[in-house]
């Protein structure tokens, strides 16, 4: 047993704010007051409830037209995937593609990470614990980079506004792509990525 | 291994906070709780708002992209094209469009469909907008109660949507004439109006042009209205001078209809939507009193009617009443003349009041009483004339007369149709004036008066010769000498001639002449006794400023 003893054998758990080592009869940090805990309080649960929610959300999202672009009088609506159509048709493959990894890949691939990070967990999984680590950690890199865009349609919305020659208005597909990118984020969160090694030490 | 013991003491002293932890369980399952009812309810929102999908046909797809094509109705969008196909047979093109939830009346049967593009006709400009924004297919939604899946859509705007307020006329004309879809319809030359569709009428004969006059001004139609075609432009040569009448440039262009009441129309009604009217050629044709029913009528004429056209008026007493409809030339084979049988309608019902007053005095209106009301017209003189109407073009006109001195005819009342007896025309009995005076002319000497003149115009001359070789040369002679003795007479006038001096000294005498006896007779005034007893010492001539004298009695003896 060269290696150190686990937190929870010396009594002592982690504050999450400052870093604080507390003795687990503590509800609150004594240094900054924060709440303490052994692990992310309801984390499996927590996460799938989001991620749930974010599965629903990601549904309008895509149905919904996110844009509507009014070009001389003539007025189109557009969703996300029909846009990424459009630039692909339209020879610009690489806008498309870019789109199309920031509004389609990125956030499935959140789903499926958080999923398969929370059945692996609730199984109590040995399996490829290390790669899951590294999958989490890059889930929560990329994640923000999906609100690319909404902060797209929004820039847009606001800049191209030139009354009867062209006007571009956000529409409600973009709202729940928003919520979306932001539920997988908290998501992703309120997972505690700790679970994943205590198979380790609780079941063997 | 010894961590599960320990890893299961540590609830225990949290067992309050897992309770919470059970109550904000169910608390963070409300976020996708939240998340599923609003996205159902937006999918249940969304399905509930798709319209009705319709079919629409066109003859070609101009202008239509699918999912990009709006459907609009006032400008708002209704609806959007979702694929466009062509049909079966390749001759028409079938869009597909969704129509949104509140676009539902426009599946009725009898909704309208149109593609917008920019047009220009003659009634101006329209769709301009369309030029940038790419068309888009108008809409208006019909009436029926039966809704429809297809469409076929009309290859122009319509020119009344259902929404608009007023009523639709039906008129009845001969041919279209410049008339067209969209053509204004004018009342007091403002335009209430326009045509919306035409078709020939159902027997072929004639044109059937459906309007219709705005609200509110179709409360002016009248029952007894009366339209007529506006197109064009109408001069007229009068009496006053030359007239154009057009009722607006447009007109002239694309055509147009106006409609007026008569002026002797008291109690005009408005008249019932889908009303049926004559459409008249022009304004004087609409504006006449019903004709009523025509009256045939015959007339033979001896002289030939060059200028007598169809349709030429018929007068009686100056009233028109009727019109030419035939002329024939017949021919008699006894006595080898020509003729002419002109066959006339009278509209009886234009004569107004006489006509009433006449039906009342005879009774009826049948054809034998009318006989024989023109039988007494015939005996007391009623003739027909052809006249001429116009100097300048020679156009007869048919006129019927009184004429007291006329020679009695025979009238034969039973003769269908009724013959009118005739007299040459006042033109006629001008032409044979004028060619009697032609005829004396021609029968003059002239070719005798001719030679006379020649010879005394060779008379002439011979004298004018002796003039010009004898007369002339005296006459200068003459002249030369009158100019020698003027000049020998101002020759003497001259300032320095003896004559003038002379002249002057006799003048000089004369006056000296003169003041002796001024002298002589102031002294004599002065000393009239003088005459008798000679001159005294004392009165000297040079002493005549004495004043002591009255004697002037013999003055005027001695002044003379």
């Amino acid at each position: 047993m060269s290696a150190p003893p686990y937190a929870r054998d010396l009594q002592l758990m982690l504050c999450h704010t400052c870093g604080q080592v507390c003795s687990q009869s503590v509800h609150h940090c004594p240094r900054c007051d924060g709440a303490v805990h052994r692990r992310k309080p309801n984390s499996l649960t927590r996460t799938w409830a989001f991620l749930l929610a974010s599965l629903i959300f990601y549904v309008p999202a895509n149905l919904l037209p996110v844009m509507y672009t009014n070009m001389f009088g003539s007025g189109s609506e557009n969703t996300i995937l029909s846009g990424v159509y459009e630039f692909w048709s339209h020879g610009s493959w690489d806008i498309a593609l870019l789109i199309f990894i920031a509004s389609v890949v990125v956030p499935c691939i959140k789903f499926f990470v958080l999923a398969t990070l929370l059945i692996s967990c609730q199984r109590r999984s040995h399996w490829a614990m290390r790669e899951r680590a590294r999958l989490y950690r890059f889930i929560e890199v990329i994640g923000y980079w999906s609100m690319l865009d909404v902060i797209v349609v929004a820039l847009v919305a606001a800049l191209v506004q030139f009354r009867a020659l062209s006007s571009i208005e956000p529409r409600m597909g973009i709202l729940f792509f928003g919520l979306v990118v932001v539920l997988t984020m908290w998501a992703a969160m309120s997972f505690d990525p700790r679970l994943i090694w205590d198979v380790e030490v609780e079941d063997v | 291994m010894s961590d599960h013991p320990g890893s299961k003491q540590s609830p225990a002293p949290g067992t309050p906070a897992v309770r919470t932890r059970r109550f904000n369980v169910s608390l963070v399952w409300l976020v996708p709780i939240v998340a599923a009812l609003v996205g159902v309810s937006m999918m249940i929102n969304n399905s509930l708002s798709a319209g009705p999908q319709i079919s629409i046909s066109f003859l070609t797809a101009e202008g239509l992209e699918a999912n990009k094509t709006q459907v609009k109705y006032k400008n708002v969008v209704i609806g959007k094209v979702t694929a466009i196909a062509l049909s079966d047979d390749r001759s028409k093109v079938n869009a597909t469009v969704e129509l949104d939830q509140s676009a539902q009346p426009f599946t009725a049967d009898d909704s309208m469909f149109w593609v917008v593009r920019p047009r220009i006709g003659a009634n101006g400009i329209s769709g301009v907008d369309t030029l940038l924004s790419g068309a888009f297919i108008g809409a208006d939604a019909g009436h029926s109660d039966k809704t429809s899946k297809q469409f076929v859509g009309l290859e122009t705007p319509p020119p009344v949507t259902y929404g608009q307020q007023g009523k639709r006329f039906t008129l009845h004309t001969d041919d279209l004439g410049s008339l067209d879809i969209g053509s204004p319809v004018y009342y007091r030359r403002i335009q209430v109006g326009q045509v919306i569709s035409y078709q020939l009428a159902s027997d072929g004969k004639g044109v059937d042009v459906r309007v219709f006059v705005n609200s509110p001004n179709d409360q002016y139609v009248t029952t007894d209205s009366r339209f007529w075609n506006a197109s064009g432009v109408d001069v007229t040569l009068g009496a006053n001078g030359l007239k154009v009448n057009t009722e607006s440039l447009s007109s002239i262009l694309a055509g147009g209809i106006a409609f007026v009441e008569p002026k002797y129309s008291p109690n005009s009604v408005p008249a019932a939507e889908n009303a049926t009217y004559a459409l008249f050629d022009d304004q004087d044709t609409a504006l006449a009193p019903p004709d009523g029913e025509p009256r045939y009528m015959r007339m033979r004429f001896d002289q030939p009617l060059r200028g007598l056209a169809i349709n030429a008026p018929v007068e009686f007493l100056g009233v028109n009443i009727g019109k030419v409809v035939s002329m024939n030339l017949d021919f008699d084979e006894q006595k080898k003349d020509f003729w002419t049988v002109v066959g006339v309608v009278i509209y009886p019902n234009r004569l107004g009041k006489v006509q009433a007053k006449l039906i009342k005095e005879w009774g009826g209106e049948d054809e034998a009483r009318s006989a024989e009301l023109i039988a007494g017209f015939v005996k007391r003189g009623l003739r027909a004339q052809a006249r001429s109407g116009n100097l300048l073009t020679g156009q007869l006109l048919i006129s019927l007369d009184f004429m007291p001195n006329a020679k009695p005819v025979v009238f034969d009342q039973n003769a269908k149709p009724l013959e009118i007896p005739t007299v040459p025309g006042s033109l006629d009995k001008l032409q044979e004036q004028v060619q009697q005076v032609v005829e004396k002319i021609s029968k003059l000497p002239l070719e005798a008066i001719a030679n006379n003149l020649n010879s005394s115009l060779g008379e002439m001359s011979k004298t004018l010769k002796q003039v010009n070789g004898e007369v002339l040369p005296q006459m200068r002679d003459t002249l030369v000498q009158t100019r020698k003795t003027l000049a020998s007479a101002n020759d003497s006038f001259s300032e320095d001639s003896p004559e003038r001096l002379r002249l002057g000294q006799a003048m000089d005498e004369v006056q000296r002449t003169a003041r002796s006896v001024r002298v002589l007779t102031d002294f004599l005034s002065r000393h009239p006794e003088s005459l008798i007893r000679g001159r005294l010492k004392d009165n000297q001539p040079d002493a005549y400023k004495s004043t002591s004298s009255s004697v002037r009695e013999p003055e005027p003896e001695a002044q003379p």
